[in-house]
């Protein structure tokens, strides 16, 4: 990818950070920010290899290497437990992702580190919510950085242009600087105090139910069930809980993280956490441990809205698209699920003069016999009920639900990019959450390439060169509407922040007469 | 909180010091309205030190059974059970119109603050004393009567904050599907109602999807009630624990009150359980040649170094101390005891004996040595405390508690060896032992092995829940197991006595 490593990008490494806060906000901050960005220099230099050693390694080795990617948020780092190399990984349409020189390239030309850091520091001078908050770097060697910490936006971008982290993770606030967490003399002087409640979907939970697809493979069949899981989420999070700032990101392979960023869920402690978890949970045990779904009646009305949300994809999406119960064997785990014995056998004697039937018919047949009388004890409500509670089964949300117990559990940054598919940890509008396709979403070659592209056809002979200096990268590619995106989410996230802190700041003047 | 005539006048300032740390500046009511309490004020009134010491120890007594009634999964119900008469005994709290009402509830209210400053050094501590607190609140409000109870709950309202926003007719209206599909359908004769509040007051109940949430806010139903005062009273305690931790730092050492706390805080392993010799049980005994007759009823760690004495015809020296003061506690005389050594070492000279061994058999009985020695009659037995907080034995002694100084697979072995095979008991110590419940275990294995005689007595209404509690001395595991064994035979008689 010779554009993406040509010399005039590289100059541009110590230029100021093009969508960073006006200089100034920095000023008194410069000499401990020179301090900071050379003590976190040293402390990893032993874990830096020359990056162009690993440039060459062949596909397969990184593929290793990062199977945990969509395990994102470990509290430390995990050896990498699952066979990658047994699936088969469609690789990006570019594969040369994986380069250092793209992934610099990236950090330098396309990370919006402006919008992360006004997103994490909850206002537009830099403040602890930002400065002190860990985050951690997966370098290419799989050495894990964990701890880290910087003032403003302009030294996290510089670190990761110097380390080149294969990705980054966002963990809490801490009380103190993590940085300076072994001069605390007090171990308890140094806590985690703030994080977004995040949660974390990933299509491995689905690999009992998927049909289409094995492994790392996505297609646009399978995305549907993280399509249905943002659906009944956000509308939990939403009109049960209140929140109203909540960013879903693609996790760049196959699954979605969700980020709710309203002081109130970010100060929730680990009861609180687990709460949210458990309310939003459904799914008990693991495969084939029988029935899984077992909700109580009437159902509540978060089960009941999640139910009349999921039914048009369980007709559409689960029935006629993964169909399930296809082959007999399959069809067996159908049967099991059905409460009457009776019934059961008479459908059992249908699918077995008709094996193939797919799953839609045998669907239907259920209520079709049951209508004809075929058991004479059938009672009616126990299998409109279990029918609801395969519904459910196959359709509500699987949630990695220990990520979002902890406050101290790290997750994968937006705009990350994913090492093996090359493609950026994008945001998801929720508003047009069935339009998302994960094929669709830029990789980071690509991008830089549509950079060049849009200087190639913007050279008109120096006419309108300062407006067209104006222009930042991210804003020449297909990264733009993303960006844009979270702009206007941290904008609005911004915009609450500094009410409640004038109505807080209201409210204590009021309390001192 | 210490009478000031007792106080030496240089220490007046720490303990003003102390005052203004926990208390508010403001005059306080000393009168008790209701019997149960969010001990949101310090006391500020005077106690003696005899007073400070007693009331916590009999505050952590009742703790410390809770805790064990959670690690043995005793139902609420059971656990009511088990510490009714455990809490009438230690720290009762009678209805307002009782005479005692007020003395009692001042008991309450002090010996709490005393454990708070006690337990309130690691992070460990504060986190099973808000537990066990929190557990108690609930036990005594669920047992509070209602008109009280009511009374209470209104009042926390006015002083706290605590707004029981009702959900009006108009909303319930509206909801009126919504909220029962949630909170489900009010039982015969419970109130339909439901509170609002936001959904952070009831974590549980969001947890467990049994209220309905609306753009955070949490309809609970008035049944519910409960969970969110009892979620209060913890939130609020875990808060002042945090803020008391602050503080402490800043109180002298060498305040008087130091020592008691540190050990305090410390009984917190088992609590510290002592035994009066006088009161084994009438009509026992004991002589140098019936202990081994006697020794099925010896706990664990004293069954340990009988068979080792046996074995070796020896026993290392705090072996032998700490066998000699159970000895003592079971009411051995001294002569029998030194009969009882000298023929155990059986490949001794008399001449050594004499030389090396005796002596400490008489200084353990008081029979010798200093004054104070001979004044307190020699040493005290051993309580389970002691045994689980001293050093491990070194290579070859066999002292301590073998729930705690065996390996898990040697201790199960041994078990069995003295008739403990059932799989469901074993199973049980496996786990007290991994979570380091030493004393739990032991408990565990001496219910076992008097099922039927427990089951008796119980059903008989012979012995009460009292005298059934957590055994917490060597002393009293051999006096209890004997007088089952001989339940109704003449003679025998005396209640367990551990105070
Ligand atoms: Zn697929």
């Amino acid at each position: 990818m010779p554009h993406s490593t040509s010399p005039e990008l590289s100059l541009q490494e110590d230029s100021i950070l093009p969508d960073a806060p006006a200089r100034p906000l920095e000023d008194g901050l410069d000499n401990t920010s020179e301090e900071e960005s050379s003590a976190g220099t040293q402390t990893m230099d032993d874990s830096i290899t020359d990056p162009a050693s690993k440039a060459n390694a062949n596909l397969e080795d990184m593929f290793e290497d990062d199977d945990e990617d969509d395990d994102f948020s470990s509290s430390a780092p995990q050896a990498s437990s699952e066979a990658a190399s047994q699936d088969t990984i469609k690789p990006a349409p570019n594969t040369s992702s994986s380069d250092p020189e793209v992934m610099k390239a990236f950090y330098q030309r396309l990370f919006p580190f402006r919008y992360l850091f006004q997103w994490l520091n909850h206002s537009p001078s830099p403040t602890n919510d930002f400065g002190h908050r860990e985050f951690a770097f997966t370098l290419r060697n799989d050495a894990y950085l964990r701890y880290q910490s910087f003032p403003t936006a302009d030294l996290l971008r510089k670190q990761c242009i110097q380390l080149n982290p294969s990705r980054f993770e966002i963990g809490p606030v801490y009380s103190t600087n993590p940085r300076e967490r072994k001069a605390l003399r007090r171990a308890t002087a140094f806590r985690p105090i703030s994080k977004e409640l995040v949660f974390d979907i990933d299509m491995t939970d689905y690999d009992e139910i998927r049909t289409c697809c094995t492994g790392a493979n996505i297609c646009s069949r399978c995305w549907t069930f993280i399509t249905m899981a943002i659906k009944v989420i956000d509308a939990a999070l939403r009109d049960d809980f209140g929140f109203r700032h909540i960013l879903w990101v693609y996790s760049g392979r196959r699954g979605a993280h969700a980020w709710v960023c309203d002081r109130r869920a970010r100060d929730m402690d680990d009861a609180k956490r687990r709460a949210v978890a458990g309310y939003l949970e459904l799914l008990k045990g693991g495969d084939k441990s029988g029935k899984r779904v077992n909700a109580k009646r009437p159902l509540h009305p978060h089960l009941e809205r999640s139910l009349n949300l999921l039914r048009d994809h369980f007709q559409a999406d689960i029935l006629c698209k993964q169909d399930p119960w296809a082959s007999p064997e399959k069809a067996a785990r159908l049967l099991e699920l059905l409460p009457d014995k009776e019934l059961n056998k008479s459908l059992q004697k249908k699918w077995d003069s008709a094996p193939l039937r797919p799953s839609s018919q045998k669907w239907a047949d259920i209520d079709a016999l049951a209508a004809t009388g075929a058991s004479g004890s059938l009672d009616t409500k126990a299998l409109r009920d279990a029918k609801q509670d395969i519904v459910l089964e196959y359709t509500y949300p699987r949630l990695d639900a220990e990520v979002s117990k902890k406050l101290n559990h790290l997750l994968k940054s937006p705009f990350c990019v994913h090492p093996a598919t090359g493609r950026v940890c994008v945001p998801i509008d929720t508003r047009r959450v069935e339009e998302f396709d994960p094929l669709g979403v830029p990789t980071a070659t690509e991008l830089l390439a549509q950079i060049d592209e849009w200087a190639r056809t913007h050279d008109d002979g120096g006419e309108g060169e300062e407006e067209k200096k104006k222009v930042q990268d991210w804003e020449k590619t297909s990264l733009k509407p993303y960006v844009e995106f979270f702009r206007t989410f941290v904008g609005g996230l911004l915009k609450d922040e500094k009410g409640a802190v004038k109505r807080e700041r209201q409210e204590s003047e009021s309390m001192e007469f | 909180m210490l009478a000031s005539s007792r106080i030496d006048p240089k220490r007046r300032n720490n303990l003003d010091h102390r005052k203004r740390q926990f208390a508010q500046p403001q005059w306080q009511q000393q009168k008790y309205e209701y019997g149960l309490n969010f001990y949101v004020l310090p006391p500020t009134a005077e106690i003696t030190l005899e007073e400070f010491e007693e009331w916590a120890i009999a505050r952590l007594k009742v703790l410390s059974e809770l805790e064990s009634c959670t690690f043995r999964n005793r139902t609420p119900e059971e656990t009511t059970n088990y510490m009714t008469p455990i809490l009438q005994k230690h720290m009762p709290l009678n209805p307002s119109r009782s005479s005692t009402a007020q003395d009692e509830r001042k008991t309450d209210h002090y010996s709490h603050f005393i454990l708070r400053l006690a337990f309130s050094a690691t992070e460990d501590l504060r986190r099973r004393f808000s537990r066990l607190e929190t557990m108690l609140f609930r036990l005594r409000y669920k047992e509070e009567d209602a008109r009280e109870r009511k009374n209470f709950v209104d009042s926390l309202g006015a002083t706290m904050g605590m707004s029981w926003e009702k959900v009006s007719e108009d909303e319930v209206q509206e909801l009126g599907a919504d909220l029962r599909a949630a909170t489900g359908y009010a039982k015969k004769g419970e109130d339909e109602g439901w509170f609002k509040v936001d959904w952070e007051k009831v974590p549980e109940l969001v947890e467990s999807r049994k209220v309905l949430l609306k753009r955070g806010k949490a309809y609970v139903p008035v049944r519910e009630q409960q969970s969110l005062v009892v979620a209060e009273f913890g939130r609020r305690l875990d808060a002042a624990l945090e803020l008391t931790a602050r503080a402490l730092p800043r109180l002298d050492e060498d305040d008087r009150l130091s020592p008691i706390l540190a050990h305090l805080s410390q009984s917190f392993t088992a609590p510290e359980a002592t035994y009066d010799a006088d009161s084994s049980p009438s009509g026992l005994a004991p002589t140098h040649q019936n202990i081994d007759a006697l020794s099925q009823h010896f706990p664990l760690c004293m069954q340990h170094l009988h068979r080792t004495l046996r074995q070796n015809s020896h026993l290392k020296h705090y072996g032998r101390l700490q066998y000699t003061l159970f000895l003592k506690g079971i009411g051995l005389s001294l002569e029998e005891c030194i009969m009882f050594w000298r023929r155990s070492f059986k490949l001794m000279t008399d001449e050594k004996f004499t030389k090396e061994y005796k002596y400490n058999v008489r200084h353990a009985y008081g029979d010798v040595g200093g004054d104070a020695n001979r004044r307190g009659r020699g040493y005290t037995p051993y309580s389970c405390q002691k045994l689980l907080t001293e050093a491990l034995p070194g290579p070859g002694m066999t002292h301590g508690c073998p729930y705690r100084t065996f390996t898990v697979d040697n201790l199960v072995a041994m078990l069995q060896q003295t008739g403990v095979s059932d799989r469901e008991t074993l199973k049980g110590v496996r786990e007290d032992v991994a979570r380091q419940r030493y004393h739990i275990a032991c408990n565990r294995v001496f219910e076992y092995a008097h099922k039927s005689e427990i089951k008796e007595v119980k059903n008989k209404g012979v012995w009460g829940e009292a005298e059934l509690d957590t055994i917490l001395h060597p002393n009293t595991y051999f006096k209890r197991s004997f007088l089952l064994k001989h339940l109704g035979e003449e003679g025998y008689s005396g209640e367990t006595n551990e105070r």
